[in-house]
């Protein structure tokens, strides 16, 4: 309980003209915690996401970040450096089509060593052994290493991005719909790695879903979102079971039960 | 947390449950609101096991969940106290990190029904709350294993997923994983409704030893052996609700 928020967002807004994206919003992310934000398409979501990663400028309001040296700045003060920094080691990005976070056209291992090279590792054999480390913590078998990305299925490349993203040791995450695109038993696998690799990493994520089950898995806290706010947050079991805010009442009565 | 009295009692009250309401406001269907209870008061202390009486649509579950923060409540305070420090938190303020922390630390729940992880294996289920409070992997699975034995659970299912397993097996690892972790408030929602007469006397004496290190239970037993074996007292939920008995 005694420990400082990672990440926190005040009054954040985007607007597209008169259009909102997202407005109003503020919340705080602590270390080791994973946050959904659910809603159904057009709810803002993404939007949020990515101006909270620097992906898209926000149009006003806050977004605080722990530094490792415990500065917590605005990412608005920051540094072309410091910002490449936090993009290629302290965060992670893991997104919804795997294309979009690989590069098809090289090897995996080179896909997982590429992290590494970007912040200055040139070791070819340290580089190659900890890539190799990597697939298999994803489930992906050594022997792979030098396959493209292209010759995978949709879980492999999931799984491949995964190892992409935290061979570096990021300290937060975010993830676009990481399971949205794969079969019900694909998801299922990309799951259970997901909530082993978070929980044994201590990672924060902040994850964006519209499967509530999903978000009931992986996270601890839950953040409903509607027409550009949020609607309600809280406790993730809370939210579900006793959801209070007629919109999350009505996304909660729309699961079917198993 | 608010430092409630340095000197600590060793008799205090653990759970302090003061003038608790809850209803629900159901917005699909015009916003009709359905109370369920209201001016619910009651302490549990250690060793003690007050179990909630009454018959079913009183509320009884809806006092648990509350407790264990899964239901937000309208009005009153759940305060939990710190056998050690003597610090009192109150959960029902809703706070998510202090709810999570107090789950953590001080409170255990065994719901009614097992919620399966798709892939995730009874074994893992069991061990998992000792995992997350940082017991290394093998000994974890050894204290999952010996408690799964003693709940007579076949060690050929040990390792497959609780989602194809009879209602009682998955009622005993549910009980399994509630019981691994020594919380000082433990909340018990009809643990043997679906055991057989042999696990069921297994149930009781697991609760017997929780009472006997000093845990303050709290529980739903509809069945009256269980309840006339383990129960110190017993409260009429009736006297709370808001709503008839369905």
């Amino acid at each position: 309980m005694n420990s400082e928020p990672i990440l926190s967002v005040r009054k954040l807004e985007k607007r597209y003209g008169n259009f909102i994206g997202c407005t109003d919003v503020s919340f705080d992310v602590w270390p080791g915690e994973v946050v959904a934000i659910v809603g159904e398409s057009g709810s803002g979501k993404t939007t949020l996401l990515n101006c909270i990663s620097t992906r898209m400028e926000r149009s006003s309001g806050e977004i605080r970040y722990r530094m490792r040296d415990q500065r917590f700045p605005d990412l608005a003060e920051l540094g072309e450096a410091e910002l490449r920094f936090l993009m290629r080691t302290d965060w992670g990005f893991v997104h919804q089509n795997p294309a979009d976070g690989l590069r098809m056209r090289v090897s995996a291992g080179a896909n997982v060593g590429e992290r590494l090279m970007a912040i200055g590792d040139r070791n070819y054999g340290d580089i190659r052994s900890r890539a190799s480390d990597w697939l298999e913590r994803v489930e992906i078998a050594a022997s792979r290493i030098d396959d493209m990305p292209v010759s995978f299925s949709g879980g492999m490349r999931q799984r491949l991005q995964i190892a992409r993203n935290l061979v570096t040791h990021p300290r937060l995450i975010f993830m676009d719909e990481p399971t949205g695109g794969l079969d019900v038993s694909v998801q299922a696998r990309v799951l259970d790695l997901l909530r082993m690799l978070v929980s044994d990493l201590g990672l924060s994520v902040i994850i964006v879903t519209h499967d509530l089950g999903v978000a009931r898995l992986l996270s601890q806290r839950m953040i409903v979102m509607k027409s550009g706010r949020i609607v309600e947050q809280g406790l993730t079991d809370r939210v579900m079971d006793d959801p209070s805010h007629p919109y999350t009442q009505l996304l909660v009565a729309s699961i079917l039960e198993n | 947390m608010v430092t409630d009295n340095p000197s600590v009692m060793a008799g205090a009250p653990l759970l302090s449950v003061e003038d608790v309401s809850k209803s629900f406001t159901i917005h699909l269907r015009g916003g009709v609101r359905l109370p369920v209870v209201a001016n619910v008061t009651f302490e549990v202390s250690p060793g003690e096991c007050l179990v909630l009486g009454g018959p079913s649509g009183i509320g009884k579950s809806s006092i648990l969940r509350m407790i264990f923060g899964n239901y937000a409540v309208d009005t009153g305070r759940i305060l939990v106290r710190d056998r050690s420090t003597g610090d009192v938190a109150d959960l029902a303020s809703g706070d998510p990190r202090l709810v999570l922390s107090l789950r953590r630390d001080h409170i255990g729940y065994v719901s009614q029904f097992l919620r399966t992880i798709p892939r995730v294996s009874a074994l893992d289920v069991v061990a998992e709350p000792l995992l997350t409070r940082g017991v290394e992997r093998k000994a974890a699975s050894n204290r999952a294993a010996a408690m799964l034995e003693r709940l007579n659970l076949p060690s050929a299912l040990f390792n497959l997923p609780p989602a194809t397993f009879s209602g009682g097996e998955k009622q005993r690892v549910n009980i399994a994983r509630g019981f691994m972790i020594d919380h000082p408030i433990l909340l018990l929602d009809e643990p043997t409704a679906s055991l057989d007469e042999t696990n069921r006397d297994v149930v009781v004496g697991m609760i017997r030893e929780k009472l006997a290190a000093g845990t303050a239970i709290l529980g739903i037993f509809h069945d009256i052996p269980v309840r006339e074996a383990v129960a110190t007292s017993i409260l009429d939920v009736a006297a709370f609700s808001t709503r008839e008995a369905a």
